[in-house]
């Protein structure tokens, strides 16, 4: 059973470079996006850090900026 | 009339989507696979080369779904001069190059145990191949400019030109005499697939349909926390 499923009739090689293609793309694909989202978050919640608290209070009253605090403090 | 879409407003949900999102994918793809790989039967001509079905027809499908939404998004962004179609359209490219590029490799390794051949300049193909370029530029457009405005009027124009492409692509085979195989599924008449691989197909693609997804939610709130950051430096 598990050599069938691992030679495939001799086509083993085709099919499971096939799949790894697909799935390493995908990994590839995932950890960059979510390395540039961080790279933002960081970079926002750094800028916010040295604003003044005059420009802080004028910043905190959009709600994206919250919720981009909010998610910066869990990564 | 767009409102509702206003970033500041869907930022919240596409922030907390993303987990969710990425669990479901996860579930999904682990039973596509599953199935895809170990319970659906072999072709009886193709024998398990037929597997590669699985990858290959599901990121050619979701490509080409993305490449038709940039066009619509692009023209809708002309119409109505909205930025955030742009930033849609922005967020959703990089998926739908890697799955064009995933149908590209994956048909080719496909094609050698069918064909005897890597490659064909054959016309459903070479109409990939040409999908895969359209949307390098387009990336490599977002990367060159620095103008916002002149960038979305480049890239728009990219993709309404890329969207000829498009039917090409879809009807080649029927258009031309192909190495390609005709299409095996069609909405409008009976399929030729039996279910036994219809159900696998069908998962894959749901499964690939949520890492879009996923991707395109990651990317839209990179693209909005980019705009904040340029907004705080204004203050």
């Amino acid at each position: 059973m598990i050599n069938e499923i691992i030679l495939m009739n001799g086509y083993g090689s085709y099919v499971w470079s096939a799949f790894s293609f697909t799935l390493i793309s995908f990994a590839t694909l995932y950890f960059v996006t979510k390395l540039q989202l961080s790279k933002e978050q960081r970079k926002f919640a750094s800028k916010f850090g040295s604003l003044n608290i005059e420009k802080a209070r004028a910043a905190r009253l959009q709600n994206i900026n919250k919720e981009i605090l909010l998610n910066t403090s869990k990564i | 009339m767009f409102k509702s879409f206003e970033p500041n407003k869907i930022f919240s949900i596409t922030s907390r989507a993303t987990k969710y999102v990425l669990f479901l994918f996860i579930v999904v793809l682990s039973i596509g696979l599953t199935e895809a790989l170990i319970l659906s039967p072999e072709d009886y001509k193709q024998s398990h080369v037929v597997r590669i079905m699985y990858v290959h027809v599901p990121a050619a499908w979701i490509s080409l779904g993305i490449f038709s939404s940039l066009t619509l998004l692009s023209v809708a962004s002309f119409v109505f001069k909205n930025k955030n179609f742009a930033l849609i359209s922005k967020s959703l490219a990089p998926s739908g190059f890697v799955f064009n590029i995933i149908a590209l490799v994956t048909g080719s390794i496909w094609g050698k145990p069918t064909w005897g051949t890597w490659w064909a300049w054959d016309a459903r193909i070479t109409s990939m191949l040409i999908l895969a370029l359209f949307y390098g530029m387009y990336l490599l457009a977002w990367k060159i400019y620095e103008d916002k405005e002149q960038v979305i009027k480049i890239t728009s124009m990219i993709v309404i030109i890329g969207a000829v492409n498009v039917p090409i692509v879809k009807y080649s085979v029927d258009w031309w005499n192909t190495l390609h195989q005709p299409s095996s599924i069609n909405v409008l008449s009976n399929n030729s697939i039996h279910i036994s691989m219809l159900i696998p197909l069908s998962i894959m693609t749901a499964a690939f349909a949520l890492f879009s997804l996923l991707i395109f939610l990651m990317k839209y709130n990179t693209e909005l926390i980019k705009v904040k950051n340029k907004g705080l430096d204004r203050l």
